[in-house]
């Protein structure tokens, strides 16, 4: 028999407020084998532990029940207490009589009984407790980055630097991803080429970091620090080694009607195109659905000038694969599409979204920086802005979330109309001007203050493309007037959402996404980086919308966790995995096909029935893929199957104590 | 029987509004045809139920004046239905009113003219009515 003590844990009032702990304490005493319980204000800190060491000692426990909060919260920290102390990390239990119990429960009395119950059930489950020994496995020490924005590109650098190789994934066939598409950034108005291009430059010439453009993540397998991954090379049809770069092929393409995804749409590129003038790599790509000699045969007029011989009609998709010890998503974001939002005439070539003015006001897009408006090339008299287009709306058209940028874009752009173009009237309808931030409240009241900016409290209700200028009706919630106007451009603030390629890459990482489609992290305030799978790591705006500081400072924090992880030389397993008794086994291959991390696999095993020499088929896990979900234990027809340290008897105990 | 002081509840019933969930926005009063010929305007409403005054609504310009086109309705980021609100308040008006029909159906002919739409006579007599 055991020798059990019990502590719980007040936490604060979280717990004490709504259970009565004394009577927990004096209830647990009664179990079986409970020799020793405590109570504690708050067990998890130094005082706590200690006291569980010294009971451990004096009473010579062999089991420990820590009723507190969740195990998610503080089984690590109660185990490494135990270890301290010589006594095995898996003869301790944790009772959740916090998220489980004093959070959801009003009632003292009723809440009391279940804290009782749930710490009855974690002392049951002792009694069955083994030692259990944690096992090792390898670090593979290069990471993989998937997306190839300025998240992408600083997680990478940061990790390259410290001197370990780095894979980025880039879908595109250039690095740079939306940063590369805005013209000055806020809150400083700093040209966003002369700052990104040089650390796409660095990306490319670093000695440890390896481009894969225009590639995809295939599959995934394995898990933290030994994570093997196939990526996808898409035929590029021109050879990178052979390429000088000079632009010969993309001169003479006659084939010019697709539309730029690097303009949004609001210029054509040729059938063989880099994405835009300083991409990195230099390196052409052929869009075999554009060209006309995939079309029809005929043309080849690229490889014809092509000196160095590059252009390659028969290169085929290649698949590459290497393992990493960690993998970072930064996959970013896209702004949504307007087809739903009628009102405000999205299909005017004079509505732009936020993202095509940036285009509009660059030197280098469409119009050469000139702002004219695209359906007339007339230079416009006045220009509207709306914030908040899809964003804060809990219709299903719209996203529930502020997209958090476009307060501080908009400030942005009116300030950079109203300094090229005084005479401009520019007028900013908002719901709130939202702009926390260091420099960025200045920021915003410098629109309004130094540049005459008008902002409008209210909104937009329709907007009418009127063909020589545009009419809207809005609110002036403050002035409680409705607004008629003419205005030559309108500028909408689009709310953002994740790429719709951002769910597969979850689940081939195992990872998850939020109801938005946003990267989910481990946990919210402690754990921002981190998704909830080991060796996952996140970074930039695939995980919520973020500015350019915010990107760079989450992907700096990546970084650091990743760094962390591939300076180990061995990670410490987790012994709770899946194991078969052979002796009632029977080969089925049920288990087999419900492990979602493949880790089992079947051994032909010598077995002497009642004398009788045969070959019996049997589940064998790999130790190292498992993760302990438990699929196959319940799955398993002869109940062959059990996990270490959640056995069917341990949780059959807990069932039993909780129904006494 | 319901007391006064559960008018604005009663008034969140028949509506069916969620007046809770607006953000202030004015998208409403900025997508509204008839604004100019309403005291309290479609957002306002919906901040003087949130307040409770619902006799200030039952008395309001308003009530006659939306033309139940469902814009705000539509447009709404939040799904709060200003017009059903609107058109809560005039029921709760007409209701206590009683026998006395803002118009009867011995009405009707005289107010026949050819360029009306029957749709809009159907939509007045609902209106005003019931
Ligand atoms: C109109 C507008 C103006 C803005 N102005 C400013 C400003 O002035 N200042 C500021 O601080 N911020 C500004 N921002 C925000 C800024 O653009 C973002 O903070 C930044 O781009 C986020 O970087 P990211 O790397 O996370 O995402 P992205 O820039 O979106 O990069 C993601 C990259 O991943 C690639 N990718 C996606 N999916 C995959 C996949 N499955 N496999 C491989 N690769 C993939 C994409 O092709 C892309 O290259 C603005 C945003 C907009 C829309
Ligand atoms: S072969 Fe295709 S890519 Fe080359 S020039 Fe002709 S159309 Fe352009
Ligand atoms: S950042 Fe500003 S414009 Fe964008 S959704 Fe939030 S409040 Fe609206
Ligand atoms: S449109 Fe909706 S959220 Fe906005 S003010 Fe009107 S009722 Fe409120
Ligand atoms: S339904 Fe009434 S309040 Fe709403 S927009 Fe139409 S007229 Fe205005």
């Amino acid at each position: 028999m055991k020798r059990v003590g019990v502590f719980v844990c007040h936490c604060g009032t979280n717990i004490a407020a709504a259970v009565d702990v004394g009577e927990v304490v004096d209830k647990a005493r009664l179990e079986r084998g409970v020799v020793f319980s405590a109570e504690y204000p708050y067990m998890c800190s130094e005082a706590g532990q200690t006291m569980i060491a010294n009971a451990v000692k004096e009473h010579n426990l062999t089991g420990v029940v820590v009723s507190a909060c969740s195990p998610r919260m503080h089984e690590v920290t109660f185990r490494k207490a135990a270890a301290k102390i010589g006594l095995n990390p898996y003869m301790l239990e944790m009772a959740n009589i916090r998220e489980q119990c004093s959070w959801i429960h009003k009632d003292k009395d009723d809440a009391t009984k279940k804290a009782v119950s749930l710490t009855s059930a974690a002392v049951a489950k002792v009694h069955l407790n083994t030692p259990l020994f944690a096992g090792e496995s390898p670090v593979t020490k290069r990471a993989l980055v998937i997306g190839g924005g300025i998240a992408g590109i600083s997680v990478a650098l940061d990790v390259a630097d410290a001197g370990y190789d780095v894979d980025i994934v880039e879908s595109t066939p250039g690095i740079g991803g939306r940063m590369a598409q805005l013209d000055k950034t806020f809150p400083t108005l700093d040209c966003s080429a002369c700052i990104l291009t040089p650390k796409m430059v660095d990306a490319a010439t670093h000695d440890n970091i390896t481009l894969h453009t225009y590639s995809e993540v295939e599959s995934v397998e394995g898990f933290v620090g030994d994570f093997t991954v196939t990526i996808r090379k898409k035929a590029r049809s021109v050879d990178m080694k052979k390429c000088t770069g000079c632009g010969a092929c993309y001169d003479k393409c006659p084939a010019k009607k697709a539309p730029s995804e690097f303009e949004e749409g609001l210029s054509n590129r040729k059938a063989i195109y880099i994405p835009f003038a300083q991409a990195v790599p230099n390196v052409p790509v052929i869009d075999r659905e554009q060209c006309i000699k995939f079309k029809t045969g005929k043309c080849g007029l690229c490889e014809t000038v092509c000196a160095p011989g590059a252009i390659d009609f028969e290169q085929q998709d290649e698949l590459v694969t290497q393992k990493y010890g960690a993998v970072i998503v930064a996959t970013g974001f896209r702004p949504i599409e307007l087809g739903k939002f009628g009102e405000y005439a999205p299909e005017s070539k004079d509505v732009l979204t936020s993202l095509e003015f940036e285009r509009i006001t660059n030197a280098a897009g469409p119009t050469k920086g000139a702002l004219v408006r695209l359906s007339d090339g007339r230079k416009p008299k006045s220009i509207t802005f709306i914030q908040c287009v899809g964003s804060r709306d809990t219709t299903p058209r719209g996203k529930a979330y502020c997209s958090k940028i476009c307060c501080m874009y908009t400030a942005k752009h009116a300030m950079l109309v109203k300094d090229k173009y005084p005479d401009i009237d520019v007028n900013v309808y908002y719901i709130d001007v939202r702009s926390p931030g260091k420099n960025f409240d200045e920021f915003y009241r410098r629109a309004a203050e130094e540049y005459g900016v008008n902002y409008i409290k209210g909104q937009v209700g329709k907007v009418v493309d009127m063909g020589d200028h545009l009419v809207l009706q809005a609110a002036d919630m403050l002035d409680n007037r409705q607004i008629t106007a003419r205005t030559d451009m309108i500028v909408l603030a689009t709310a953002i959402e994740p790429l719709k390629s951002t769910k597969p890459i979850a689940s081939m990482l195992t990872a998850s996404i939020d109801t938005n489609g946003f990267m989910t992290e481990a946990h919210p305030k402690l754990k921002p980086v981190e998704s909830p799978t080991a060796g996952v790591f996140l970074a930039g705006a695939c995980h919520g919308p973020k500015d350019i500081p915010e990107t760079v400072a989450q992907a700096g924090a990546a970084a650091a966790k990743v760094l962390g992880l591939l300076s180990k030389s061995k990670l410490t397993t987790n012994p709770c995995v899946a194991a078969a008794d052979e002796l009632a086994c029977n080969g089925c291959s049920a288990c087999e096909s419900v492990c979602p991390y493949g880790a089992i696999g079947y051994e032909d095993r010598q077995i002497n029935d009642h004398g009788v020499r045969g070959n019996q088929r049997l589940a064998a896990v790999n130790t190292a893929l498992c993760q302990g979900c438990g699929a196959c234990a319940v799955t398993c027809p002869s109940g062959a199957m059990d996990l270490l340290g959640f056995s069917n008897r341990q949780i059959l105990a807990e069932v039993d104590a909780l129904c006494r | 029987m319901l007391g006064r002081t559960d008018l604005p509840n009663r008034l969140r019933v028949i509506s069916g509004a969620k007046d809770k969930d607006c953000m202030k926005c004015g998208k409403c009063s900025a997508s509204c045809p008839s604004y100019e010929k309403m005291d309290i305007r479609p957002h306002q409403f919906v901040s003087y139920l949130q307040r409770g005054d619902v006799d200030a609504m039952m008395n309001s310009t308003t009530v006659w004046a939306c033309l139940c086109c469902y814009a705000c309705i539509e447009r709404c980021p939040r799904d709060v239905k200003p017009a059903q609100i609107i058109e809560a308040a005039r029921l709760m008006l007409i209701r206590r009113q009683g026998d006395t029909p803002y118009v009867s159906a011995d009405d009707i002919p005289e107010l026949l003219d050819p360029d009306t739409p029957q749709q809009l006579l159907v939509s007045a007599l609902r209106k005003y009515t019931k």
